[in-house]
């Protein structure tokens, strides 16, 4: 007589705040599906007040991240690549659930773990290059250096990896904290990536990940006053224009969705990461 | 009191030098037109509440027409340009604006009410080492950090305030130009006289026609203008409320903008900072240009121990301010820029009075005529009240005070807005401690009001985003 077949243990996708993996407030989920429409999970479907607090936590975690040395925030991203790295296979099983060709899996995740490492190296170089010391005409020293916004509110696009990390890594390098809205119709790669988040060292509420409706949750974040910036990157063309308007309550900064389809595979630049940034110029006189 | 001891014979400027004119046309396509609709509104002098002279306010069809020169210059002839001959043009305006100074100085002064010390030694200075640094820019670009060939955005629609007219226009053009970009700018309604010089100074120029545009009018001139489809480009400084609305008018559409809008900064003094040294900077900080500057230092931060003695000595200095003719060179504060803004004062002064707080004006005689506030200070100032919230545009300055450290950073940070901040002390390990906790985008150690062309300048939070100045000041109008 064989063995009956192993059945298999599913998990439950929740979502990512401050840290912990709690279920939407709400107790609303949906279904998430393969791409060829089997069911897949019930995914967390968030609520206004899940978007809440989440911005809590990423404004509590604020001020200790963006404390971090550069050189600590530089080993805790490369620390989420190690992480990514060792869950290289269960990614790749992940999009090609979520539709992608094998190949395209592979490259996918292998890029995705190398963005991390990418912006690692980021993150002690950046004040260096967009920095300067100012030649002003009168006896002081002045010297003007970037700080990060604050909190910033992503709209994730629909790449569910390599696009997912490609918004987060350039927000938290120099100290922002995010509440990230997933891909709608894949966002199941987003919380297992959040497990890897869990497991790097990077302080709770740093990154903080919520799945459901962009609809419900976009306007939201948008017009969050403790919200300090908004990438509308993965926002819907019709949706982004009324998004800047309600980001305008509190002059939010704002990222506009790129005019064409994004390569996530093209070299990233700097763009996304000054997006995000202030610069403090500060003055002293000279003097004996 | 101080008459008796010393008296200060008057020295005023001479009006007669600002050359104005007794109306004004719009400056388009390097022509002085007539409005399409003929409506005209006067300038004044707020010193006097003489008109000084006659301004056409810009339609729709006006800010189209300027528009469409400005496209057709940045197509035809200012977008093809080498760097190097855009440079030219620039140095040229930065030598004519130096030329003309003194004129523009006494103009400005006229127009705005500010005192001709500030003009003279602080506004027009400034302007032309604005168009010196952006000339020497123009060729260099792509040494930027913006790559190897960035590319102007194309026709920029700027909205300046009346706090520095010229000034403001020299920020907003000077790198505009130097990128490549063309401009149409808007003056504001209560000081347009010193722009259409700068018209004037262009044709000196020979700049090409349509490069520089200025549009005359109040608010809806300005709306036209930042709504207009033809412009690639926003640029604001003034009040945040109106920064919003702009804001709200660019979503949704691939305009670039940047905000420069207003502030609520904190000056924070400490037991070891020199007192004197610490009082005059608070006196700059909030009395410089009548306190209607968006980065004043309006609530001073004084640690307990020495807030007794720092008011004391703050209100006998207060006491030495030569309130007066704007013209006359031993000015310290001149008049308030509009009955409008005076009104807001005043508003705002009283609403102080009535959640409680203590106030103190400087005893001084106010002239019959014109627009004037006595220098003022606050003391028992809650953070709730509201002239520690808002900002008042006005020689109004709200005390607090703190105990630790870690105290000055949270009450000073404690505002939605983030332009400027001042640090007193006479240690350097808090000055950089406090620099880098004061969420504001220029922050003074032991100084205060400090501009240089080659210092970034702008907000955090809702004081806007963007910089003027700088290398950084450059991506405001590059396609980056």
């Amino acid at each position: 007589m064989s063995e009956p077949a192993r059945l298999a243990v599913r998990k439950t996708y929740k979502l990512f705040i401050g840290g912990a993996f709690p279920r939407s407030e709400s107790g609303r989920t949906y279904v998430v599906t393969d791409a060829g429409g089997e069911f897949l999970a019930n995914a967390c479907q968030a609520s206004r007040k899940d978007a809440r607090d989440a911005v809590s936590a990423a404004r509590k975690a604020f001020p200790g991240w963006s404390a971090r040395t550069p050189y600590n925030r530089g080993q805790i991203l490369y620390r989420i690549a190690e992480m990514l790295e060792g869950r290289r296979a269960q990614f790749i099983a992940e999009l090609r659930q979520a539709g992608l060709a094998e190949d395209a899996a592979v490259a996918e995740v292998d890029a995705a773990i190398d963005r991390w490492v990418w912006y690692a190296g980021w993150a002690d170089k950046l004040a260096a290059v967009t920095g300067s010391v100012n030649p002003v005409a009168g006896p002081f020293f002045s010297f003007s250096a970037p700080d990060p916004t604050g909190v910033v509110a992503i709209v994730a696009p629909d790449s569910p990896l390599l696009g997912l990390v490609s918004v987060i890594a350039p927000v938290i390098v120099s100290g922002n904290t995010c509440v990230v809205v997933a891909s709608e119709p894949a966002p199941l790669p987003a919380i297992t990536f959040a497990e890897v988040l869990a497991t790097s060292d990077l302080p709770g509420g740093v990154v903080n990940v919520l799945t459901g409706r962009r609809a419900e949750l976009a306007p939201c974040l948008a017009a969050h006053m403790d919200v300090n910036a908004i990438d509308l990157t993965g926002a819907p063309p019709e949706q982004a224009g009324p998004l800047e308007e309600a980001a305008a309550g509190n002059l939010k900064r704002v990222l506009r969705p790129d005019a064409g389809e994004t390569d996530w595979h093209a070299d990233p630049g700097t763009a996304r990461m000054t997006a995000f940034l202030e610069t403090k110029t500060v003055w002293h006189p000279l003097g004996m | 009191m101080s008459d008796q001891i010393f008296s200060y014979a008057p020295a005023p400027e001479s009006a007669s030098i600002a050359r104005i004119r007794p109306s004004y046309g719009l400056f388009i396509d390097g022509e002085w037109t007539d409005g399409a609709a003929e409506r005209t509104f006067k300038t004044v002098n707020p010193a006097t509440e003489e008109v000084l002279a006659e301004v056409t306010e810009a339609t729709e069809e006006d800010v189209d027409r300027a528009v469409r020169a400005a496209r057709d210059a940045y197509e035809r002839v200012w977008g093809p340009m080498p760097g190097r001959e855009r440079a030219k043009y620039l140095f040229r305006i930065a030598r004519l604006l130096q030329e003309r100074s003194r004129e523009l100085a006494v103009l400005e002064t006229l127009d705005n009410g500010k005192p001709i010390r500030e003009s003279r030694d602080v506004d027009l200075p400034l302007v032309a080492a604005h168009f010196f640094y952006h000339a020497g820019w123009a060729d260099k670009l792509p040494y930027a950090g913006f790559g190897p060939d960035p590319r102007p955005l194309g026709v920029a629609a700027q909205v300046i305030p009346w706090n520095f007219p010229l000034l403001m226009l020299a920020w907003k053009i000077a790198p505009a130009l130097a990128c490549g970009n063309t401009v149409v700018l808007k003056p504001a309604e209560t000081t347009p006289l010193t722009a259409l010089t700068f018209a004037e100074i262009c044709r000196q120029a020979e700049l090409p026609p349509g490069v520089v545009n200025i549009v005359t009018g109040a608010a809806r001139t300005g709306q036209a203008l930042v709504r207009h489809p033809g412009v690639d480009k926003v640029a604001f400084t003034g009040s945040t409320e109106v920064g919003r609305q702009i804001a709200r008018a660019v979503a949704g559409t691939r305009k670039r903008l940047t905000l420069e809008l207003g502030g609520k900064a904190a000056n924070v003094i400490f037991e070891d900072a020199p007192l004197d040294q610490a009082v005059e900077g608070a006196i700059n900080g909030i009395f410089f240009n009548q306190g209607q500057v968006c980065c004043a230092g309006s609530r001073l931060l004084v640690q307990e121990s020495i807030a007794g003695e720092l008011l004391e000595r703050l209100k006998a200095r207060m006491a030495t301010l030569r309130v007066g003719d704007p013209l006359d060179k031993n000015t310290d504060v001149g008049a308030i820029n509009s009955a409008g803004q005076l009104e807001k004062i005043r508003t705002l002064a009283q609403a102080g009075e009535q959640e409680g707080a203590t106030r103190w004006s400087a005893p001084c005689e106010l002239p019959e005529r014109g627009y004037w506030f006595a220098p003022t200070v606050f003391t028992g100032v809650a953070a709730s009240h509201r002239i520690a919230r808002e900002e008042i545009f006005g020689p109004v300055l709200s005390v607090l005070t703190f105990r630790t450290p870690a105290e000055a950073v949270e009450k000073a940070n404690n505002t939605p807005y983030g332009l400027s901040a001042g640090i007193w002390t006479e240690k350097g390990s808090r000055v950089l401690w406090m620099a880098q906790r004061l969420r504001a985008g220029v922050v003074w150690a032991n100084t205060f009001n400090k501009f240089d062309p080659a210092a970034p300048f702008g907000g955090y939070k809702e004081s806007g985003f963007g910089r003027e100045g700088g290398r950084h000041g450059l991506e405001a109008y590059l396609d980056v």
